[in-house]
Formats: C-alpha cells, structure tokens, sequence
C-alpha cells in the first residue's frame, strides 16, 4: 500500500515535469492525454485503496523520511491514509480527471494549452499533498502549492490586465489567510510539542476547554481557513477569480480547493471541539458568508459570477454546518456540492463555449433546442443544488438544515431563507440561459453549436454523480441512521466527543418535527421554482441593464460596495503610504547615495591623474615618500 | 683580481684584511656608499635609457653591497660578506630577466626609452 500511496501523489506530479518541461512540443492529444490520464491513474488507485480499506481501520501513516528536527519536535515527511483523506483523494482525482477530460476540448484552440495542463497536473499534486499529509507542516505546503496554482491559473490569460489583478487579487487575500495558518501551526507546535494529527489529537485534552490558548490556536487556523474558502471577510477574491478559464473555476474554485478549509476544520475536530466559542464565531461567519454571497447572487449577470456567489454560499453552507459542530455534515456537502458545483460550472463552460466566450446572460436566452445534452444536465445540477427532492443537493442540505433546528429553530428559520435564495438565483440563471428568446447576436446564433463528446461526458457523469450522490448519507429518520454510511465512514476521525455531540444532534429531532421540516423546504422550492419560472417564462421579465435597477437590486449587482469599501479602507491608504514612502526614497535616501556614489567617482578621477604610465613618475613619488619617511623619523627622534 | 692581489700583499705583511681595512675610518665607508646609492636614484629618476636604469639600480644594489662588507670587517663577523655573495648572485639572476626584457621592449619598439611605455596609464 505504501508505494501505491506514492504514486498516487507522484503521478500527477510526473505529469506536470514532461508536460511542464516538454510540453511546447508535444502534440495537444499528447499532452492533454498524459496529463488526464495521470489524473485518472491516480484515481483508480486512490479507488482501489478506498475499496480495501476498513472502515473501523486507525489511521495508517506512510512515512517517507524524516524531514527535519527542531527543539524536540521531529517533522517527517509522510501522508496518513484514513477515511477523511481517504474521502478527499476520491473527489479531487475523481472530479479532477473529469475536469481535464473536459478541458482537453475546452481549451483546445488555446496557445498556452501545454502550459494549462502543466499546472492543472500540479494543482492535483498539490491538493493531494494537502489532503493526505500527515502533519500540518504538509498540509501547509499543499496550502501554498493550491494558492499558487490558483493563482497561475486565475491569470491564466495574463495579457488581460483584469485578469492579472483578479489573480493578485485572490493571492493576496489567500496570503492572509496563510498567515493565519501558519500562526496557528507555530501555536500548536510552541504548545503540543508535535505537529503531525495523531499526536496533537493525543495531547489535545491537556488543552483547557475553551481556555486561551485553544481558542488562539483554532480561531488561527480558521482565519487561514475563510482565506482559502472565501468566507467573510476574504471572500472577495473567489468572484473575480473567475478571471479564469472555466475549467478551473470549476476544479479549484468550486470543487477542490475551497474545501480546503473545510477539510482543515474537520481535520482538527479534536481542536475545535474544545474550543466552543470558536465554533459559534464560524456559525457566525458562515451564516453572514452565505446571506451575503446568496443576496449578491441574485442581482449577477455574468453566468459565471451567479455560479462564483453560488459557491461561496455554500461554503457558507458548510462552515454553519462546522459551526454547529456537525462534521460529517459539512463533508457530506463538500461532496455533493463538488458534484453539483463542478457540473454547473463545467455546464456554464459548454455555455460560454457554444456562445463564443460570451458570458453574459442578458444575451442568452433560448438555448434550450441548441444544445441539448448541456441543457438537460445543467437543469439536473440547478435542480440538486437548489433542493428537489432526493437529489444530492436536496439530502446534505436537509441535513445542514435539521443539525441547525436541533440547535436553535432560528437557525433554521434563517437557513431555511437562504436555501429559498439559492433556489431562487439558481432558476434564475437556468430559465435567463436555456429559456424565452435568444438575445445574442446572429453571429453568435449561428455558431450555437454542442460541445464534443469529450465534454458532454463528463457533464454526463457528474449529472448522475449529482442525482445519486445523496444517497451514501441518507437521513437518520431512515432507518435509525443505518443508511447514513458517510457518518459511519468517517466516525474514526472524530473525537470520540465530537461524534457523540454530533450524534446527538443529527438524531436530536423527533420523527413528525422532522417531517414537517421537510415538507416545509420542499414546499418551499416548489413555490420558488413556480414563481421563478412565472417571472421569467410567462411574463417573459428580461434582465435589465443595471442603471434600471431598483434600490435593492443595485446594491446586490454592486455587491454592496464591499469591494469598493476595501479599496477605500484598505488598499487605497496602503498605497498612499507607498506613494509617500517612495517620495521619501526620492527626496532624501536618493541624493544621499548618489552622493557618496558621485563622491567616489570624482576622487577616482582625480586619482587617476597619478597613475601616468611613467616609471620615472613612479619612482620620484616613491623616492620622494621614502625621503619623506627619513626625515620625518630624524625629526622625531 | 686586483681585490685578490691586495690581500696577498697584506697576507705578505704579516697583517689581517680585517686589521687592514679597520685602519680606515667607517664613516668613510658609510659616506662612499650613500653617495653612490644616491647616485643610483638620481640616475633612475632621471635617465630614459632602460639600460642605464639597469645599471643604476646594480649601482644601488652594490652601493649597499659595500656596506654591508664594511660592517662585516668592522665587525669582524664574515655572515655579512656571505650575504653580499648571495646578493650578487640575485643582482646576476636579476639582470639576467631585466636584459632579457629590455631585449623584447627593444625588438617590440625599436627603442629602450622607457617614457614612450606608458600603456598601463590610469
């Protein structure tokens, strides 16, 4: 198992040095072939551990050398195989060889085609090393390595200057985050003397419960969790990085890499249970990062935009359901929305690409008879997402939902809006997109075509993955909780503490409330697809140019100035300082060196005057020196 | 041969070179040389002629020679007039590289005036 182990990471790693390295001159077959396949390779074998693998197993750790030692804590270089990373491994090899399946079609008119692959290889490399280190120190490489990658890729069309800030835009923001991983790292290695899951997990109960100390080390570790999930307040970047291609948008930016910080979360459950007021802190900005994402989805014309908002209220999602200390909740949602989310994205991108990369919604409409096979899995993910019944979508979310009834009825109240929001933005974009009267221009309808069958694929796997997915984590009322195999899968990473509570709270909702919950949410999407679909379908509303917004709506398309806000608080002053520290640089530290620099040159110069070339010259000067020396000692004795 | 024959005189004599040279009073020795020695700077500082320059340098050179032979007599010590030997023998080995330079700046420029060499100038 353990060589299997490495050549799950290495795999995609090989990828990216040929396709890095020769990739300019290879053919485009060649290249986005070696580079899927890798991925795929490192699927089925990442499928075949998963297979053989006990579920009542302990974690087993791979350790591939020992890195460094430093004042007693020794860090080895080695990836621990268990039901989470386990379950993490699967989703990124799985969706991302889907995903590069996709692209090779996706992005096959690109020039940078070999260069795209490059980094998707080491976007998966990367993920990997994140999800399967065995201590915090790895999983903080692959923390950096994904942020890379996301960057490189969000500026993947680097001749735009949009572009180009959009990626800065989302490393620096994720930079702050990191700060605050690394911070909480440190805090845990200063305290636990370790640093690798198994040992800090041990050590934990010398915490204090919700002492100081706990409540700086996990509070770190989330900051540095909203920065790579794109919770409030650094949820900004995630929007603009859909600067980059489709494809990535639909791997890192929905899939993968933002669930990153739900991941880190679980992954230190043994943390965070102690640390209750942490847990409420992260309801909050779950809670506040799911009402505002879903509020400025409504308003969005860019189809990608929607999806970007989209994504980052599900993340919300995910963190309320961190919040309330469900765990295996939250995964479960990280795992239907990677279905749902990759396809509508993956959907959007076979949109924009039978629409000749245009992403506006305003000049689609109709594209139903066009293209068929993105239209009817496009509804499927609209459908899961937005909560029909037994879909994916419908299941974790209803989870979500009765964890935070079990908790506190208003939190299902407010959740119970929100899911009504994103029902709402989600028909939205599908009756704008697929239905009424195409918008575009003849050009365009006359190049409507449907994607190869190299992207209707994966579209069509993800479809399925969508509509089944739900069904590994059935409810509890369902059989006393016997079909709810994903909380039995991942019962050995939890605390013992932090399953029981979660337990508790899962099964915490009697049988007739949980039934009336249900039957409320599902009312309640039935009532908002009828009236989406009225609005849009019989009275024909048409997305209005934004000038012709009313009050509300402004400030949804504007997204409530938030960007602005941040310019103004943040980047404008911190550029005002630059401008004034490079005034100073120029004013007073410039002619100081130019000084001493004009200094040197001048008495060179006149030095060199000495320097004539004359043996004569010379030997005067050092006959006349040596005389002087004489005297000088004659006169001084 | 000549500085031979006078020893044999005084060998004759029944009297010791030391002895000899004794009789003449050191600060003649010291005034001789240093007027030689400046000699030797005078004519390097002011001769063009690379050979000439060569030769006044030997005129240092054993301008110091000779000192150190007179003090090596006075002091009845023969280390110092070993030294002057290995002395002469550098000077030979010296002249020997100096001639050999001036012989290539000769057939380089047609002239031993060491002023027109002045390439290494700053």
């Amino acid at each position: 198992m353990e060589n299997l182990v490495y050549a799950i990471v290495l795999l995609p790693l090989v990828g990216f040095l040929i396709n890095g390295l020769f990739g300019k001159n290879l053919s485009k077959i060649l290249v986005g072939g070696l580079a899927t396949l890798v991925v795929f390779a490192s699927f089925v074998i990442s499928a075949s551990i998963f297979l053989g693998f006990d579920k009542e197993s302990a974690p087993v750790i791979v350790k591939a050398f020992e890195w460094f030692r430093v004042n007693g804590i020794q860090v080895n270089f080695g990836f621990q195989i268990d039901q989470l990373s386990l379950m993490m491994v699967m989703i990124i090899t799985g969706i991302g060889s889907l995903i590069h399946l996709y692209s090779i079609g996706y992005m096959s008119h690109d020039k940078g085609f070999y260069k795209f692959f490059a980094y998707l290889n080491l976007f998966i490399f990367s993920m990997l090393l994140l999800v399967l280190g065995s201590n915090y120190l790895i999983l903080f490489i692959g923390w950096e390595g994904v942020g890379l990658c996301s960057y490189l890729l969000i500026g993947f069309w680097y001749t735009n200057e949009d572009y180009g800030k959009a990626a800065r835009k989302a490393f620096i923001m994720n930079r702050i985050g990191d700060l605050g991983l690394l911070i909480g790292i440190f805090a845990i290695a200063a305290n636990v003397n370790a640093i690798d899951y198994l040992s800090v997990a041990q050590n934990a109960s010398s915490f204090e419960l919700d002492g100081t100390t706990i409540i700086f080390i996990t509070a770190s570790l989330f900051i540095g969790a909203t920065g790579k999930s794109a919770q409030v307040p650094l949820y900004t970047w995630l929007p603009d990085a859909m600067a980059g291609p489709t494809p990535v948008s639909a791997l890192i930016h929905a899939a993968t890499m933002v669930t990153a910080g739900v991941y880190l979360v679980v992954r230190s459950n043994f943390l965070f249970t102690l640390a209750p007021t942490v847990q409420d802190g992260i309801l909050l900005i779950g809670f506040l990062t799911a009402a505002l994402a879903g509020f400025y989805a409504l308003r969005q014309n860019d189809i990608k935009k929607v999806l970007a908002y989209s994504t980052v209220s599900q993340l919300g999602f995910m963190f309320i359901a961190l919040g309330l200390g469900a765990y295996t909740t939250a995964m479960f949602h990280v795992m239907t929305h990677a279905f749902f989310k990759a396809l509508l994205f993956l959907g959007a991108g076979s949109v924009i690409h039978s629409m000749s990369n245009e992403q506006d919604m305003r000049f689609m409409g109709g594209l139903k008879k066009y293209i068929p096979i993105t239209h009817a899995t496009f509804l499927i993910g609209t459908l899961a997402i937005s909560g029909f019944p037994l879909l994916s979508g419908m299941i974790s979310k209803d989870e979500i939902l009765v964890a935070a009834y079990a908790k506190n009825p208003i939190y299902w109240v407010m959740l119970f809006i929100l899911a009504a929001i994103t029902a709402t933005y989600m028909f939205r974009l599908y009756y704008l997109t697929f239905h009424g009267q195409f918008r575009g221009t003849e050009e365009q309808k006359h190049h409507l075509h449907e994607s190869p069958v190299n992207m209707t694929l994966p579209l069509i796997v993800l479809a399925v993955l969508s509509v089944v997915g739900g069904l590994i984590n059935l409810p509890h009322f369902i059989g006393h909780g016997h079909y709810a195999k994903l909380l039995e899968w991942l019962k050995p990473v939890l605390t013992e503490q932090s399953f029981s509570e979660m337990e508790a709270t899962l099964s915490g909702v009697n049988f007739n409330t949980e039934m009336i919950l249900l039957g409320a949410t599902i009312l309640m999407f039935f009532t908002v697809w009828f009236f989406v679909k009225n609005t849009y379908v019989k009275k024909q509303k048409k997305a209005l140019p934004e000038e012709q917004y009313s009050g509300w709506e402004k400030l949804s398309a504007k997204k409530l100035f938030v960007d602005e806000i941040y310019n103004a608080c943040i980047v404008r002053p911190i550029e005002e300082a630059g401008k004034a520290a490079a005034m100073f640089d120029k004013a007073v530290l410039d002619p100081i060196v130019n000084f001493i620099g004009l200094g040197a040159q001048d008495s060179g110069r006149a030095a060199k005057r000495l320097q004539n070339g004359n043996v004569e010259n010379y030997v005067l000067i050092m006959s006349l020196a040596i005389g002087i020396v004489l005297i000088v000692n004659f006169i001084l004795k | 041969m000549l500085f031979l024959s006078v020893k044999k005189i005084y060998k004759i004599m029944g009297g010791d070179v030391n002895t000899f040279i004794q009789q003449i009073p050191l600060e003649y020795f010291i005034i001789l040389s240093t007027v030689l020695f400046c000699l030797g700077v005078l004519g390097v500082l002011i001769r063009k002629n690379a050979i000439v320059i060569l030769g006044c340098v030997e005129l240092m050179l054993n301008s110091v020679n000779l000192l150190l032979a007179a003090f090596s007599a006075y002091k009845g010590d023969g280390n110092g007039q070993l030294l002057v030997f290995f002395i002469m023998v550098v000077a030979a080995a010296e002249v020997a590289v100096g001639l050999a330079i001036i012989a290539m700046m000769y057939r380089n420029t047609r002239s031993v005036d060491v002023s027109i060499f002045n390439k290494l100038r700053g």
